[in-house]
């Protein structure tokens, strides 16, 4: 398939020129059509901020929800028909700040769905307040003094949870990107794709550079299938000491997903909107009521 | 101490501390009084804790239908010392009480029409005080004449699945009961009359709360996601219980917020959905409730109201969330807001919640309210042939657009998945496509768009409910209510059996049908009762028809209306 297919014609793009997002975007596009899901298939959700623009900007159904929400509603989407390939696409401080709370509980739930964090450790579309992923010392107009807070480590929080596919790439590497996104497509349950992705405008320290620097590709050593490791590279990088691993750090075989889990699609795969109300056994539970 | 004639109806009122099983006395006496061919109500009133406290739950049982809540008490069950001080107001001399020893021991006889039933120190012979339920319920149901029969099936339905220790003990405690209430009916001191009708045994006998869950499902409800509170707990129970049987999704959020946003992403994918919670459950769901009239997506939210602000009374009624309801969410677009008052209005509101969402793509309320969802009766069925599941979802074409302008605002809604089409739906202002806009022209057109929706939804508002002994129009006094205070009015309004008064119930608080402007300008006085400190109805039916409410009876300690309050009233009216 040509990704020219998820092109949007006339879209007017509000990124910055230079923006990580618009590798995102080209990667994205690239691994949906070597995995030949068209945009009937597909259902972007988002919330709110750059990232949450992304769904615009990419030929497929898309919601683009409230701040911190898009879990939600993402979950509704798959619960309700399990047809669809849904991906959720967000930002740091979308996913981990205002959304914290869902981010946690979808993780738990399980279900089959692809979460992408763009994660540039700043806030872009209010002018460059920190974020959840901020590093400590970071200034902004916001944070004079610069940030003190622990920065929140999204990877180690979804292995510890028990998310069953966790993953961080780089928007400067988009073969990489886009290997790492079609293992996440393709993994049934939830997957966590954190992308490292610079802000041109508003993060003047952890630039395109920086990231390059304070990155490393993980090779064939490190095993996706054992939690422990995986926790352990989850925690490199953190504190300012060492790199941040770069690949699959986590996946979990035969973890059940939230569709799997829900009576309703135990022996009829059939989407919600096309089941009907049996008004025969409606009448019995009412007729139930009448006693002994 | 004189002798207790109980004629037509009777109130029994069972009173005790939380944990002692008042509630399985509630499900016992009500299925045995029905069974035993009586016209059965009950309603509860309890405290916000697992033990202790003092709960009470009223039966009637009468020869008539009966469906509304009295503070008369005919004959009292305590099973607790507490029991008599909390029910104080509602106690005369001629209320029989009765209770063990330790428990009337200090109250004085010239006061009170005491007698001794050993309850509790029967229960404690047979293991345990949790027993003294199954006694008292055992004592009432021979009292009024309940087959020994129907009473130990019953008990035996409900306690089978507890093992066959524990049933064998409660059909023991089921035993002394009936030796209780024989030597009670031999003192003389109370004699019953009430006509038995066999018709009864075979009636539906549900709670609120299942009325408005039979109107759900029947309204095609696939999707219902939503965080416990009380009261609203138990439709999420009724939901989850039916879900695998009706083909439904039932998912506990991890809070109202994900609640309402799941239930959209699910309506959006096609699924009719709802979410269910009450008064600060909802405060939180504002921002999805703007998000379902931003993206006009179907949704269909429950909310049983109690006492607030904040967390305020958790297990108490009230009627105070209807501005809430009504101005939730930023920005304006259209909602449309459902009081059922009765079992029928319950079902036949709620299934239509999920049409008229589907229909204008929008959310719809239900609200309700503790007593209403608490409250059982008796009733002969409810009727589901006429309720059909309108479709309104359109398979779409390559060129779809999800807002398409029409004359009336209403696009044709597509779902992912279904047609060629592609669906985008968005938080922020859009253009017919669903993509994001800044164009401030564009902005005026949507915003007229949404709105315009209001013109159909406003045609076809759904009438109150007029009612007068009369029957005529030749009314003077007009009283007014919504929701449950439905069945306190009427039944008060039966008793005054005066032609100068008329009830109109209100069923759809908003938009309002134009009969209530009608029917209030006919009235010389008009008279609102509702469960709230400010009147939001009376503000509301002003704000809508221009036309002012002359006298507001408030009541907002957290119970409901009680027949006698209402008859004081208008007692009171018609001396003016």
């Amino acid at each position: 398939m040509d990704p020219e297919i998820f092109e949007m014609e006339n879209a007017d793009i509000a990124w910055c020129p230079g923006c990580g997002d618009f590798l995102i975007l080209k990667a994205l596009k690239q691994a949906l059509a070597d995995l030949e899901l068209g945009p009937e298939k597909l259902v972007l959700v988002s919330g709110i901020g750059q990232a949450g623009k992304l769904p615009h900007y990419l030929k497929s159904n898309v919601f683009n929800g409230l701040h911190g929400r898009s879990l939600s509603p993402a979950t509704g989407i798959k619960a309700s028909n399990p047809d669809m390939v849904v991906i959720d696409v967000s930002g740091d401080g979308c996913m981990y700040g205002e959304g914290g709370n869902h981010f946690m509980h979808t993780i738990r739930r399980n279900p089959d769905i692809t979460n992408i964090v763009l994660n540039n450790m700043v806030y872009g579309l209010t002018k460059g307040q920190a974020s959840p992923t901020s590093q400590i010392d970071f200034k902004t107009p916001f944070q004079v003094d610069g940030v003190f807070e622990e920065p929140f480590n999204p990877l180690a929080v979804a292995i510890t949870l028990g998310a069953s596919f966790v993953a961080r790439t780089f928007a400067g590497d988009i073969p990489h990107m886009v290997e790492v996104l079609k293992k996440a497509i393709e993994h049934k349950g939830y997957s966590l794709v954190d992308i490292f992705q610079p802000c041109v405008t508003f993060n003047k320290v952890n630039t395109f550079t920086w990231f390059k620097e304070n990155t490393y590709l993980m090779d064939d050593t490190h095993n996706p299938y054992l939690k422990i490791e995986a926790l352990k590279r989850a925690l490199e990088g953190n504190d300012g000491e060492g790199k941040f691993p770069l690949g699959i750090f986590y996946i979990k075989k035969g973890h059940p997903t939230f569709e799997e889990n829900l009576s309703v699609y135990k022996k009829d795969k059939t989407p919600l909107f096309r089941r009907k109300v049996d008004k025969n056994k409606l009448k019995n539970l009412i007729d139930s009521k009448r006693g002994l | 101490m004189s002798m207790i004639k109980l004629e037509e109806d009777v109130s029994l009122v069972l009173c005790g501390e939380a944990g002692q099983g008042i509630q399985s006395v509630e499900n016992i006496m009500v299925q045995a009084l029905k069974m035993g061919g009586y016209h059965v109500f009950s309603t509860k009133e309890y405290m916000s804790r697992v033990r202790g406290g003092q709960n009470s739950t009223q039966i009637r049982a009468s020869s008539k239908r009966v469906k509304a809540y009295r503070d008369r008490i005919d004959i009292l069950v305590a099973l607790s010392k507490g029991a008599i001080p909390h029910l104080e107001k509602r106690i005369t001399e001629n209320t029989l009480i009765l209770g063990d020893e330790e428990v009337l021991q200090d109250l004085e006889e010239k006061y009170y029409n005491l007698l001794k039933a050993p309850f509790i120190s029967k229960a404690k012979k047979l293991g345990g005080l949790i027993f003294s339920n199954v006694i008292a319920a055992g004592a009432l149901s021979c009292i009024m004449g309940v087959d020994k029969e129907i009473f130990d099936e019953l008990i035996t339905l409900l306690f089978a699945s507890k093992g066959e220790k524990i049933l064998e003990n409660d059909l023991k405690a089921g035993v002394e009961g009936y030796d209780i209430g024989k030597k009670i009916l031999d003192s003389g001191r109370i004699s019953i009359k009430i006509e038995k009708n066999p018709a009864t045994g075979k009636e539906i006998l549900i709670n609120g709360t299942q009325a408005v869950g039979l109107g759900c499902i029947s309204g095609g409800c696939k999707f219902i996601s939503a965080y416990p509170m009380t009261p609203s707990s138990p439709l999420q129970v009724f939901m989850a219980d039916n879900a695998s049987e009706f083909e439904m999704v039932f998912e506990q959020a991890e809070d109202e917020i994900a609640a309402l946003n799941m239930a959209l992403g699910a309506s959006y994918a096609g699924a009719r959905a709802m979410t269910a919670t009450s008064g600060s459950g909802f405060a939180l769901m504002q921002e999805g409730v703007g998000l379902a009239g931003m993206i006009e997506t179907p949704v269909v939210i429950y909310i049983a109201q109690r006492p607030g602000p904040a967390v305020g009374l958790p297990t108490r009624t009230a009627q105070e969330d209807l501005n809430l309801a009504l101005y939730s969410g930023p920005g304006e677009f259209p909602r449309i807001i459902f009081a059922p008052g009765n079992f029928k209005d319950a079902l036949e509101l709620s299934h239509k919640s999920f049409n008229l969402a589907e229909k204008y793509q929008i959310p719809v309320f239900i609200l309700s309210d503790q007593y209403m969802a608490d409250i059982y009766y008796n009733l002969p069925s409810l009727d589901i042939e006429k309720l059909e599941v309108e479709d309104y979802i359109f398979e779409t074409d390559t060129d779809y657009k999800r807002y398409l302008f029409t004359p009336d605002g209403i696009s044709p809604r597509g779902i992912p998945g279904y047609g060629q089409g592609l669906v985008c739906v968005d938080s922020d202002e859009h253009d017919e496509e669903g993509h994001i806009t800044e164009d401030l022209n564009l902005r005026t057109r949507m915003v007229d768009k949404r709105l315009k929706k209001m013109d159909k939804i406003r045609k076809e508002a759904v009438p109150g409910e007029f009612f007068s002994t009369s029957n005529s129009s030749a009314y003077t006094t007009l009283i007014m209510g919504w929701g449950s205070t439905y069945w306190p009015l009427k039944e008060a309004l039966l008793e005054m059996d005066n032609d100068n008064l008329a009830l109109l119930h209100l069923k759809q608080l908003y938009p309002l049908s134009s009969q209530a402007g009608e029917l209030i300008k006919k009235a010389k006085k008009s008279v609102m009762f509702e469960n709230n400190a400010q009147g939001q109805m009376a503000q509301l039916i002003q704000k809508e028809t221009d036309l002012k409410i002359d006298h507001k009876v408030l009541k907002y300690n957290g119970m409901p209306f009680s027949v006698e309050e209402i008859l004081a009233v208008l007692e009171t009216l018609e001396e003016e």
